[in-house]
């Protein structure tokens, strides 16, 4: 009786770190191949996805032979879209991302090493912009400076900042007490560096599934800004655009909005579970919570 | 006692609901003859219901013949027809209209209708200060006089070709002086249905008028709903919360409602010129061959084809094809890539050029810049497409003349006369074009009038003002058992005069 538990706990751990590496490994296939796709975009397309003047005879083909996901109200293939998309979206996120971490991770370093009244006005400021709901503060924003990819850039970037601030400031708060920390300070470092050498390589691992946690948010967002037509702007392709033009033709063309909606839910989902894999890797805390189980 | 009371309070609750489906069931005759409702769909909600105090095309698509009537009234197919007025005399020389007035016709809260009204409502609208949207319908009024309770002689300045078919605008409808500054919240008239309520952002209510001077009303009740969203009006008609919707903003799902037996889909003109818009007051479109190259380099088969599947006419000036006075001038800007690059060319433009191209919501401007952007992308022309929301369509392009490009239909009636405006967004002047309008105005004879809408459709046309790309079709769908709705669109209008069900 009291045998059984004790033989099945390493099966048990065995198996459930099998499984993160799986989310891992599925994750990273699914990224991997949709840059390769975004990257393929650049150089080749089954067809162009733009194509002056526009076939309009060929619309809403659907998917056969020449065009594997059919043809849009234009005739344009959807495949390629879908391809120029992938690009458009991940260029979007990727960037938006950078701005979050260039801007959020400095901040939060700079707020941990200082404290006091700066560290409360960073965060405070912070968290005003945290409270405005995402995509609302993406809309306000290109509604103030017009819609397009970069605007729409700019808005979801601003809306990382705070994220990485956050994240960072907690994470290097906790390491400032530390004794390598303050054999540092002992040593006659200042603040600045020791955030750099002794801070920084310590939170990357946080940071680095936090940014691709962010990463599927940005192509989420970009989608339901194009949705709305604040985001990228006609004739450049975006899955959120396709969506929401193909919705008068769901009935009667159902794949000019399955293969976007598809592409998204794929891209998102893929590093989703590269985040929980990467976070169950790389966290510490929660593999020796997961062995003490 | 308290089991047993609520045992047969149960059995007799159920009894009444088994005779509630008895009756129900056998009453459906009853209740499919006594369908006297009707909610009709429309894109946009108007932002006032005073016809004489805004532009929007919605109030009159709410109120036009419905709630307000003016002397005269514009009929299915465009002709004019007697309304408040019952009959009119000209003057010889074309200066003095007297208008025979209607008797016993009464407002909808009570007041009597009289020449004073009329007279009321004329000089309110050409009034300094008159809010009116389009005060040129009464430039050509010199003075309206009262000779008795039931005739009114207007005088003109000048011969007005067009004065009885000016006075049937909904702009141009007769309010009474009790209650005409409260018109734009709770709209009083004299026509067959009364204002009952609206909903803001939802829909209007209006009522049937018991005291209508006319044959009246058939239905009892009629309901305005504003729903701009194409897929969500889609699905309101095919679950029937829609009775009808008569502009229907998605040509693609038309084939979906003709397969479909419970609707009518029904196909009519409009007197809405859709056009390219040229800033033409701009460089490089203050010059011709640039102008003339977009015009050789839009495809307008493939634009009707691919934003409205096919439901639209081509024109090649601002003029309504179903119009007798039409010119077709397609032929003078034909297809034609090759002479587009060429004219550019020669315009120092060989290179290229990189343009703005400004797109308001409705899918004809949506759709048709995608394709026309791909269209002058072929000739060199890289246009760039920004989407914007009617307020800042209005704002940016129409009263700041701040664009390139955009796309708009221009649906009021017989409106050439918009390229003589020195103030508007073209930004077209051309004293040649002016003159014929000019003497237009001051021609009555209909032979000569006709030469002269032929001559200025001809020089709009050769100055390459904007590019004519169709006339918007009418695309109604309604439910097939109701009759009697309008299936062209000769004004901005959702006459329900003589709407009714059919069993």
């Amino acid at each position: 009786m009291s045998t059984e538990p004790l033989t099945d706990l390493p099966r048990q751990e065995h198996g459930r770190w099998r499984a993160h590496h799986l989310s891992l490994i599925i994750g990273a296939a699914i990224t991997l191949g949709v840059i390769a796709i975004a990257l393929l975009s650049l150089v080749w397309t089954p067809h162009d996805p733009n194509p002056t003047p526009l076939p309009i005879a060929e619309r809403l083909k659907p998917p056969a032979g020449a065009h594997w996901f059919g043809t849009d109200i234009y005739g344009r293939d959807v495949l390629s879209m879908i391809m120029v998309g992938a690009r458009n979206s991940i260029l979007v996120a990727l960037v938006a991302v950078g701005i979050g971490v260039g801007i959020g991770v400095p901040l939060g370093l700079f707020a941990a090493a200082r404290r006091g009244w700066l560290d409360d006005f960073i965060m405070r400021v912070n968290d005003l912009v945290f409270a405005f709901p995402a995509l609302l503060l993406a809309i306000m924003i290109t509604a103030l400076l017009g819609p397009g990819a970069i605007n729409a850039i700019i808005a979801i970037g601003i809306f990382n900042i705070p994220v990485f601030a956050r994240v960072t400031r907690g994470a290097a708060l906790s390491l400032w007490t530390r004794e390598y920390v303050l054999a540092a300070r002992v040593a006659g470092k200042g603040s600045a560096l020791i955030s750099i050498e002794h801070i920084l390589p310590n939170v990357l691992n946080i940071l680095v599934v936090q940014a691709t946690i962010q990463f599927s948010l940005g192509i989420l967002a970009e989608a339901a800004l194009s949705y709305v037509g604040l985001g990228t702007q006609p004739p450049m392709s975006s899955w959120g655009r396709m969506l929401s033009e193909s919705q008068t033709m769901f009935a009667f063309a159902p794949h000019v909005a399955i293969f976007p909606g598809l592409a998204i839910v794929v891209t998102v989902l893929g590093l989703n579970l590269l985040g929980d894999g990467l976070r169950d890797m790389l966290d510490p805390r929660l593999r020796r919570e997961r062995s003490a189980q | 006692m308290r089991k047993a009371l609520g045992r047969s309070l149960g059995r007799s609750l159920g009894s009444a609901a088994l005779a509630v489906a008895l009756l129900t069931g056998l009453a459906p005759h009853a209740a499919l003859a006594a369908k006297t409702d009707v909610t009709i769909g429309m894109p946009l909600e108007p932002p006032n219901l005073d016809p004489t105090g805004g532009a929007a095309a919605a109030i009159d698509e709410v109120v036009y013949a419905n709630v307000f009537e003016g002397l005269t009234r514009i009929g299915p197919d465009g002709s004019v027809l007697p309304a408040l007025a019952a009959s009119w005399d000209i003057s010889d020389d074309g200066l003095v209209y007297t208008f025979s007035l209607r008797e016993g016709v009464t407002y909808h809260d009570g007041t009597a209708f009289d020449a004073e009204d009329v007279k009321f409502s004329l000089d309110r609208a050409r009034a300094e200060d008159s809010t009116n949207a389009q005060k040129a319908l009464f430039a050509a009024i010199a003075s309206v006089d009262v000779v008795d309770p039931l005739t009114v002689k207007v005088t003109l300045s000048s011969p007005a070709g067009n004065f009885l078919f000016n006075m049937g605008w909904g702009d141009a409808v007769i309010v009474a002086s009790e209650s005409a500054a409260d018109n734009a919240t709770n709209p009083i008239g004299t026509g067959p249905f009364k204002f009952v309520n609206w909903v803001k952002g939802d829909h209007v209510e209006l009522g049937r008028n018991p005291d209508y001077w006319g044959e009246p009303a058939q239905l009892e009740k009629a309901t305005f709903k504003f729903i701009s969203d194409p897929t969500a009006a889609f699905a309101a008609m095919m679950a029937e919360d829609l009775d009808a919707y008569p502009n229907f903003p998605a040509p693609e799902t038309l084939s979906q409602f003709e397969a479909d037996a419970r609707f009518a889909v029904v196909i009519g003109s409009t007197e809405g010129e859709t056009i390219l818009a040229i800033n033409n007051g701009r460089a490089p479109f203050d010059d011709i061959k640039v102008r003339q190259a977009l015009a050789h380099a839009v495809d307008r088969q493939a634009v009707i084809d691919g934003a409205m599947f096919g439901y639209g006419t081509p024109i090649g000036t601002h003029f309504a094809p179903h119009h007798p006075a039409y010119v077709d001038l397609t032929g003078q800007y034909s297809y034609d890539p090759e002479k587009a690059k060429a004219l550019l060319a020669e315009a120092g433009h060989g290179d290229g050029l990189t343009v703005s191209l400004k797109l308001p919501p409705p899918s004809y401007a949506r759709r048709g810049g995608e394709i026309i952007a791909q269209q002058l992308a072929a000739v060199g022309v890289t246009a760039e497409i920004a989407n914007l929301e009617w307020a800042q369509w209005i704002a940016e392009p129409f009263k700041g003349k701040d664009y390139d490009l955009t796309i708009v239909s221009h649906t009021e009636p017989m409106d050439i006369g918009i390229y003589a405006r020195d103030d508007y967004y073209f930004d077209y002047h051309s004293d040649a074009f002016k003159a014929i309008m000019e003497e237009l105005n001051n021609t009555t004879d209909p032979a000569r009038r006709t030469e002269l809408f032929q001559d200025a459709q001809r020089q709009i046309a050769d100055d390459a003002v904007n590019v004519f790309l169709f006339e918007l079709a009418k695309a109604g769908v309604w439910n097939a058992k109701l009759k009697g709705l309008w299936a062209n669109s000769p004004v901005q209008a959702n006459d329900l005069t003589g709407a009714y069900w059919e069993d």
